[in-house]
């Protein structure tokens, strides 16, 4: 066993900056995370997401700063961390002309497992992951959301105690998300630590004992998914009208309650504005929309959700649900 | 919970040993080998471009193409058996390129393997796909009229140093794959070494006939030198350049691209 006294994060960023070019993929970065543990960075596309996993994975040296993985140092001791660590990619890097049994004993003999060891993982994963039946069959024939399974059974045939998903769920149908989410949370029930990375709002909330904001480089915010709604400071109301015409009228009545400008959804002709004093401002805001003569079909205060904070904290929108319903990118349906 | 993860994490680390990394690159190397298996229309190619370089060379330039003292078969026909390892090599770029794009590069480099083994797999299982080209083409020479006429133990050294020359040739491919990384642009990077070296050189036509400029080169540069030595290995006569000096080319050209190629695949970014 190693010593663990040195060390008590199973992943310590510390300051940690990157440069592509004029470029600055990550800018000063620090968090951690503790062993057991589960940390979502949360961020949209070029947030610097993928460049820290890489960082944290071997793969990719920082200029500056400091980072280990399992007490180990990604620069000095690359080599003990490869044997620690488990990496599935947002484009899941599996073999197309071999087989998913193939692919998976492939990478557990590069684990170094003894063959009767990984012969019996790949069984088992194929089981757990429901591909017995095409565990046999060449990965080119793979639906998008079996590549996924298949490439999150491989990055775990080594059963490494860190695992890296980036992205782990992007263009999945929402049942294949369903089902990785519970893989994943199966996972951490038996002491994995993950680092996940995700666009998603709910998929954080869900997955992640700990969050992580990115916003080009930078860490805008770092807490439990309560911790960063309370940032926020205070709820959220919601108006919907019943006209979709009402919608501007009824947002410029509302706005002095407000603590921020309203935000306008003209598809789901919603006003959600971020509001102190619950009760009080509920009752003043349905008085004054109801004497202009404003029909209403919902009216409401809710906590405020992890998009209200992401908006609040970059000033730009994320994706928020609608990838659930978007499909598949990387394939067919699944199975 | 946290106990168990601390001490999951805190477990031995397994260092890398020699016979470990014979294990990787065993198992890479079949990885690659049955890649080749799989798609066989890229094996037939690799058989049937230089095929038709040499039914090019045997009956339609042939008839024009004078070498004093020598049947223009005998000449030509050893040619083209090393234009068959080199264009069997350019599949190393092309396969190296796209498993960079595919993300498959990553996920090794992230795995506890031995850096090396990744591209030494690579480079055996291609050179075994060079050697059944070569030995297509071997049988086709031997089908339009070309005959070898030394001891076998000198033919057999001669096959030997066309290998060893694909062996060296593997490894400038794997760089230029590595260096360029897009798949198209590799394979058409991976003309340029195969043209140069190829058409300037005493393979098709006798370096004296080039214009005085282009001589030196042509003379000297190591394809020449490797297929004077084969022809000499093969036809018997002396050795001119010597045999060592072709050895050296492949020796030479093989160290300095493994170590090329592997400083490109510890930095790959696709």
């Amino acid at each position: 066993m190693r010593p663990v006294s040195e060390w008590h994060a199973a992943v310590q960023v510390e300051n940690v900056t990157k440069r592509f070019g004029s470029t600055l993929a990550l800018d000063d970065v620090s968090l951690s995370v503790e062993p057991g543990g589960v940390l979502a960075l949360l961020g949209p596309n070029g947030a610097g997401k993928t460049t820290l996993i890489r960082i944290l994975t071997t793969l990719l040296r920082p200029d500056s700063g400091r980072a280990t993985v399992a007490g180990l140092d990604v620069g000095r001791e690359a080599t003990a961390i490869r044997s620690l660590i488990g990496l599935a990619g947002q484009f899941a890097s599996v073999d197309e002309l071999l087989t998913g049994r193939e692919n998976l004993e492939l990478v557990g003999l590069l684990y170094h497992l003894d063959r009767a060891v990984y012969r019996r993982r790949a069984q088992d994963a194929l089981v757990r992951m429901t591909l017995t039946g095409a565990g046999d069959k060449p990965v080119k024939t793979y639906s998008g959301g079996m590549r996924r399974r298949l490439d999150l059974a491989a990055s775990l045939i080594g059963r490494p105690p860190i695992v890296f998903l980036d992205e782990p769920t992007t263009g999945l149908d929402p049942r294949t998300r369903n089902d990785l989410w519970q893989f994943i949370e199966e996972l951490v029930g038996e002491g994995t630590t993950v680092l996940l990375t995700t666009q998603y709002m709910d998929e954080a909330e869900h997955l992640a004992d700990r969050i992580v904001v990115l916003d080009t480089g930078r860490v805008v915010a770092d807490g439990t998914a309560d911790q960063l709604k309370d940032q926020l400071g205070g709820d959220v109301l919601e108006i919907r009208v019943t006209n979709g015409g009402d919608l501007e009228r009824a947002a410029a009545l509302v706005a002095p309650f407000g603590s921020a400008p309203p935000r306008l959804n003209v598809d789901l002709k919603e006003v959600s504005l971020a509001v102190k004093g619950t009760a009080k401002v509920l009752i003043a805001a349905g008085r004054a929309l109801d004497d202009d003569g404003i029909a209403l079909d919902d009216l409401g205060i809710r906590r405020p959700s992890l998009d209200d904070v992401f908006l609040s904290l970059t000033g730009h929108e994320t994706i928020s649900d609608g990838h659930a319903d978007s499909g598949e990118v990387g394939g067919g349906s699944d199975e | 919970m946290s106990d168990l993860a601390m001490q999951r994490l805190s477990g031995e680390i397994a260092s890398m040993t020699p016979g470990l990394a014979i294990r990787d690159f065993m198992g890479i190397t079949k990885r690659n080998l049955l890649r080749i298996i799989r798609t066989p229309q890229l094996l037939v190619m690799s058989v049937v471009q230089p095929a038709i370089i040499l039914l090019l060379f045997r009956y339609v330039l042939g008839g024009a193409i004078h070498v004093p003292g020598v049947d223009y078969v005998n000449y030509v026909v050893p040619g083209i058996f090393l234009e068959a390892v080199l264009i069997g090599g350019m599949t190393t770029s092309l396969a190296l390129a796209q498993d960079l794009q595919a993300g498959m590069i990553d996920r090794f480099r992230s795995l506890p393997m031995a850096r090396s083994a990744f591209l030494a797999g690579r480079a055996l299982a291609d050179l075994c796909r060079s050697v059944l080209a070569l030995f297509f083409i071997i049988a086709l020479g031997l089908l339009v009229g070309f005959r070898f006429e030394n001891t076998l133990g000198a033919c057999l050294a001669g096959i030997g140093l066309i290998i060893l020359f694909g062996w060296a040739f593997i490894w400038v491919y794997a760089a230029v794959g590595l260096a360029v990384k897009d798949p198209q642009t590799a394979q058409l990077a991976a003309i340029l070494p195969m043209f140069i070296l190829f058409f300037a050189s005493s393979a098709l036509v006798p370096v004296a006939t080039m214009p005085g400029w282009l001589q030196p080169f042509a003379r000297n540069q190591p394809a020449s030198v490797v297929i004077d030595s084969v022809r000499a290995l093969f036809e018997g006569g002396p050795l001119s350049p010597a045999l060592w000096q072709a050895i050296a080319w492949c020796v030479g050209i093989f160290v300095v691209f493994f170590v090329v190629s592997l400083d490109l695949y510890r930095k790959a970014e696709a």
